[in-house]
């Protein structure tokens, strides 16, 4: 909200720094994002402490001036002279100002039009630029006119976007020459309001919290009304019946007769601008004045339409739930279907507006009304929030105030403001009193607090004397009984609770105004808690970390995906997704059911900048048919994946050996087998498998402690290459984590180091092709038994000496025993019983060599 | 038998002059004083001389064995010598030439930021607690103090699913339930950290996807002191021992009283910079007294028991530290980026 430091000075004694105003009022929560300094001079940022931004008005050069006298241009027609007196002496300005062209050639004007004046030298924003670009008045000419000043356009002074004119001011601005800063200098604060400080979406909220902080009292606006009462009126105040209280507490209307529509004074134009709104006309620019002055929300209702639409000319307003199948057109041009809970203003022959929120088109106020009733009302916030979403009228400033809570007490005095501004500006009577329907009054809410309780939230000891001044200050009754503060909440807060959560919300405020910069830091004295592992996340992070030790690299990825992206993967197993209701793009619109899906568009996008891919996620999967454990059934399962994918160069290119070699089957091999080993997992088992996304014979499936972890291998060349991923294999690994972690010991035993040395032989073996090297290890390692510690396969052969479809595979052993020295003839022993193994059951022969 | 050991002699002296490494000395070795070699079988067989030519072809034998011994050590000297001086050559070579590549792994760097948050609130006794993250409602938002259709729903922009009640949390302040509930009335002193979720646009400045690290401390003598105190311990953990902290009101529906920790920006220490918009001072996380109503939710009583709770993000955590300017760049996940932390 952006709240002009003049408007809040109508309302509140300070003379503090604005920067020290913003201060204060972000300490206590109302945080300032930025101050706009409209023509003053800036403070040095750092003692600031809040952005800030603005353009200084140079106090000699930018000033208030008179225009006396407009005459045309001679060689142009969208130009004007003005003859302007700056105080000192007239010039000839040049303007282009539309707003002047109606004085042309009229001679010297009866009443000067008193106007911002920026002489030579003077800084200003460029008013042709979409940016704020400053420029420095020069000397030039323009079409055969010296021109070296200029009359300027609240853009050029950055006040606001407007540079439709030039500024012309209301008759009672001060004399030429006054510098304009003196005038109209400001500093706009804009601050976040929070949700809970509703209360404070208005000029005068902010005032009253500054007057709490500053301990200055406040001094509201006059609610006073003038009533013409010798005056007989034509018309007939409405009659108002309320259906829905709940919905509608309280609803007050003023009838404002025989004004006149016209632009509102400039005065409140700056003001409505420099909040961010609109001018339009003097009825609506004042419901907008009065509703950022008070935070009610007003709406005017052309009443002689209201009076037609009327059999008796007499309208009967009502409150009510829509009837089925009931529309309206609102002044946005939106002709909407009404949901059956959004409150509508009616008379008899339909909707007028949608309470609380939006006008209707039909009776909105025009250039030629001449009548007005004035509508202040309350509203449910719960009922109009739901209405605000349902339409989607989140611009509706009534409805953004409405959904957040307004006090009814407020309605009756607002109406008055804006009924007697309106009648004043306007130059229109009043003649009826107001109708004040108010069936569900405000009841005042009185927390009882002891006192002890400020202790034992906040751990500081706020004198109570303090805490009644603190209290006092922010308008609430406080009365002590014994060591119990009964607080009364003024009507407009209505964000305190009753019992427990009122006592929260009293010590809030306290602590707030007391200043969280004067309550002490200390160290938590209370028991700690039983301190306890977690295993589950610990071998997570174990699991991270030993990939990283093996070259790969983190990623992290959205597990926002979409069926069709993951498709590429899954051709044929998409199994049901957890869809989002609301997706912001439809790559990402459901939850992930692969995490290699998602590995693999990421070395996708990596594969332009990249040699070597070396990639893997820990992350969950979100399977919706698998409910979780002790949860409500509803819940999908998030189940922990691990997925790895490798694909380009082995290393990176050196001058020391730059061969290119590419990764294969056995850099994943590598790094399973490693991950597997220092996971320290013993009961595994990997065996071929086969999957559409992998190519044929080159696919694994690794099983551990007798449960399925998942596949890795060389990814399908023809999936590979819907990544992009041609130019090397791509080898993957798709892995549920909980198996690794389930096996992962969280003990595990040592060895010593051997005492006595080991013998090492080596044995080549011509075997059939068909059988694996697991196979041949497993005979080896059983039948070598605790002396054989060591078994390392370092040649694979195949060729005709060998013969057809056999291999030769040679492997190092080490033997080496705990308790002595093995002699040669230990070590032939064994090695006898290895070979003579390896050929009961593998038909395995040994080389000769 | 005398001149054909010198024959011996003669021609093992000679190629050894011929050897040039390890292995032709190895091989050398092996053909002249191995067990196999003629004059070791001939010292071996002197069984098979005469008896009284045996003491003289022995001795002459075991001359020419030794001088063959001594010859070998020498020339292996000389060889290693020589690789050595070799070996000084290499070493005259450009030493600013790289070194050999090797494959280094890296966490990614949101995982790194959330090691060193952990790392912290372990040592001050704040156990990782982590829970889902497809939530209903009624965790998310209700049993946190925020009602269907409360206005304060608009502080969060929310994902829901097509199963109606059920969402992506928007916060990690669901475990806050899940954690209460678990240990109540036990005192509980954790961290919830994990992958939140807000219907945003993705821009350089807000994500889709986000981590975040939540803390909760429960027990009969838990105060906004306390809140205070342990909360500028982080900071100075986190950023640095000069760290100076402030607190603001601000608001949160499930804490009372609730406050933002801004630090002073550790860029410029509080000069003012681009990346503290000038202001000297950081705003790093939310926090607050556990509201009374969320206390009563997770099963603690507002008369007994008080706590705070606070909330930070990692990643906005490490963009201000490592002048990341836009957050895409996390789960973008290109190398080039992540290979720099």
């Amino acid at each position: 909200m952006k709240v002009p430091l003049s408007w809040l000075k109508e309302y509140i004694e300070i003379t503090l720094d604005p920067h020290e105003i913003a201060r204060l009022l972000t300490f206590a929560g109302l945080e300032v994002e930025s101050i706009n300094f409209i023509g003053l001079p800036q403070p040095d940022q750092l003692q600031n402490q809040t952005s800030i931004y603005g353009l200084e008005w140079d106090r000699n050069n930018i000033i208030v001036a008179d225009i006396n006298k407009v005459e045309h241009h001679p060689n142009a027609d969208r130009l004007v002279l003005a003859q302007l007196y700056d105080g000192e002496v007239t010039h000839t300005v040049l303007t282009g100002a539309p707003n002047l062209f109606q004085y042309k050639d009229q001679g010297e004007l009866a009443q000067p039009l008193k106007v911002a004046y920026a002489r030579e030298g003077a800084q200003l924003y460029d008013g042709h630029n979409s940016n704020q670009e400053l420029i420095t008045i020069k000397r030039k000419k323009i079409r055969g006119v010296e021109s070296y000043s200029m009359a300027c356009s609240e853009k050029e002074l950055g006040i606001s976007d407007e540079h439709e004119g030039i500024i012309v001011f209301d008759s009672d601005a001060p004399k030429a020459g006054t510098p304009l800063v003196d005038y109209i200098g400001d500093a706009v604060f804009d601050i976040a309001i929070t949700p809970n400080m509703a209360r404070n979406l208005n000029i005068l909220g902010v005032a009253r919290e500054l007057g709490a902080l500053t301990k200055t009292p406040i001094n509201p606006p006059t609610t006073n009304i003038t009533i013409s009462k010798s005056i007989q009126s034509p018309l007939e105040m409405p009659k108002i019946e309320i259906a829905e209280p709940e919905l509608n507490p309280r609803f007050t209307a003023t009838l404002i007769e025989n004004i006149q529509i016209k632009p509102s004074p400039y005065w409140m134009q700056l003001r409505l601008r420099m909040s961010g709104m609109r001018p339009i006309n003097n009825v609506v620019d004042i419901t907008n004045y009065v509703m950022l002055e008070t935070g009610q929300p007003l709406h005017a209702f052309d009443y002689d339409v209201l009076r037609n639409r009327s059999e008796t000319k007499v309208p009967v307003i009502s409150t009510r739930l829509p009837k089925s199948g009931e529309k309206i057109v609102t002044l946005d041009g939106i002709n909407r279907n009404l949901d059956d809970f959004t409150i509508l203003v009616a008379d008899n022959t339909g909707a007028l507006s949608i309470g609380g929120i939006m006008g209707g088109s039909d009776s909105e106020v025009s250039d030629d009304t001449k009548n007005i009733l004035l509508e202040a009302a309350s509203w449910d916030l719960i009922n109009i929030r739901q209405t605000v979403t349902s339409q989607q009228m989140q611009s509706s400033q009534a409805g953004y105030r409405f959904s957040r809570g307004v006090s009814p007490e407020i309605a009756a005095s607002s109406n008055h403001r804006a009924a007697e501004m309106i009648r004043s500006l306007g130059n229109g009577k009043i003649i009826h009193k107001f109708v004040d329907k108010y069936p569900r009054h405000y009841v005042p809410n009185t927390v009882k607090l002891p006192i002890g309780e400020i202790q034992r939230s906040l751990g500081v000891d706020i004198p109570t004397d303090e805490v009644v001044s603190i209290l006092i200050a922010l308008d609430f009754t406080v009365e002590q009984k014994k060591n119990i503060l009964h607080v009364t909440a003024p009507s407009h807060r209505l964000d305190i609770g009753i019992a427990e959560i009122g006592i929260a919300d009293i010590i809030e405020e306290i602590a707030r105004i007391w200043g969280f910069e004067n309550i002490p830091e200390t160290q938590i004295s209370d028991l700690m808690p039983r301190q306890e592992n977690n295993t589950l996340l610990e071998k997570e992070e174990k699991i991270r970390d030993i990939l990283v030790n093996l070259g790969l690299q983190e990623v992290i990825t959205y597990r926002i995906s979409s069926p069709e992206n993951e498709q590429l993967l899954h051709p044929i197993e998409n199994g049901p997704y957890v869809h989002l209701a609301n997706p912001i793009t439809p790559e990402r619109s459901a939850m992930r059911r692969s995490l290699l899906s998602s590995v693999l568009e990421c070395a996708q996008d990596n594969l332009r900048f990249q040699q070597r891919i070396a990639l893997f996620e820990v992350g969950p999967v979100y399977l919706p048919e698998l409910s979780s454990s002790n949860e409500q059934s509803s819940l999908p399962l998030e189940a922990q994946r691990l997925s790895i994918v490798l694909s380009g160069q082995r290393l990176s290119l050196s001058w020391i050996n730059n061969r290119v070699e590419t990764m294969d089957y056995f850099d994943l091999k590598g790094i399973i087998d490693q991950l597997i080993q220092t996971a320290h997992i013993s009961n595994y088992t990997i065996d071929v498998a086969s999957h559409p996304a992998f190519q044929a014979g080159a696919v694994a499936r690794l099983t551990i402690d007798g449960s399925q972890a998942g596949l890795f291998g060389v990814l399908h060349p023809d999936i590979a290459s819907k990544y992009d991923l041609r130019e090397y294999p791509t080898l993957a690994a798709d892995f549920d984590l909980m198996a690794f972690v389930d096996a992962m010991p969280d003990h595990y035993s040592s060895n010593p180091i051997p005492r006595f040395p080991a013998i090492i032989e080596d044995i080549a073996l011509i075997v059939d092709d068909r059988i694996n090297n697991a196979e041949v290890v497993a005979s080896i390692v059983k039948s070598g038994g605790a002396t054989l510690t060591k078994v390392q396969l370092f040649d694979l052969f195949r060729g005709e000496q060998i013969g057809a479809n056999k291999k030769s595979l040679a492997y190092r052993l080490t033997y080496q025993s705990e308790v002595k020295t093995l002699t040669d003839k230990d070590a032939a022993k064994l090695r006898n019983k290895i070979v003579k193994t390896l050929q009961k059951e593998l038909g395995a022969q040994l080389r000769s060599e | 038998m005398l001149e054909s050991l010198d024959t011996i002699k003669t021609t093992a002296l000679s190629e050894l002059q011929k050897t040039s490494d390890k292995e032709t000395l190895r091989l050398w070795y092996s053909k002249h004083l191995s067990k196999n070699s003629p004059l070791i079988k001939s010292l071996r067989n002197l069984s098979n001389v005469a008896p009284q030519d045996r003491p003289a072809i022995g001795k002459h034998a075991n001359h020419i064995r030794n001088v063959l011994e001594e010859a070998y050590k020498e020339r292996t000297h000389d060889l290693h010598q020589s690789i050595a001086s070799t070996r000084q050559k290499l070493a005259d070579l450009d030493i600013t030439l790289p070194g050999r590549s090797l494959n280094r792994g890296r966490l990614h760097i949101a995982t790194q930021t959330l090691r060193r948050i952990y790392t912290i609130w372990a040592d001050m006794g704040f156990q990782i607690y982590r829970s889902r993250e497809i939530e209903t409602d009624e965790l998310n938002f209700e049993l946190l103090n925020i009602p269907l259709h409360h206005p304060a729903r608009d502080m969060w922009d929310t994902f829901h699913t097509s199963t109606p009640g059920v969402i992506l949390r928007t916060h990690t302040s669901p475990g806050q339930i899940h954690a209460m509930r678990a240990n109540a009335p036990d005192p509980i002193r954790v961290i919830l950290p994990g992958m939140c979720y807000r219907y945003e646009q993705i821009t350089a400045r807000s994500e889709i996807q986000f981590n975040q690290v939540e803390g909760l401390a429960i027990g009969t003598n838990i105060r906004f002191t306390d809140l205070k105190g342990t909360l500028t311990d982080f900071a100075r953990r986190m950023f640095g021992n000069s760290t100076r902290t402030r607190f603001r009101a601000s608001h949160f529906p499930f804490t009372e009283p609730s406050a933002e920790m801004d630090v002073e920006c550790f860029l410029c220490s509080g000069e003012g910079c681009r990346v503290c918009k000038k202001t000297g001072w950081l705003e790093i996380l939310g926090c607050g007294m556990v509201h009374p109503a969320v206390l009563t939710n997770g099963g603690y009583e507002p008369n007994k028991h008080t706590g705070f709770a606070f909330g930070m993000g990692p990643e906005r955590i490490a963009m201000l530290k490592y002048g990341i300017d836009d957050i895409r760049h996390f789960w973008g996940n290109d190398l080039r980026f992540l290979e720099q932390f």
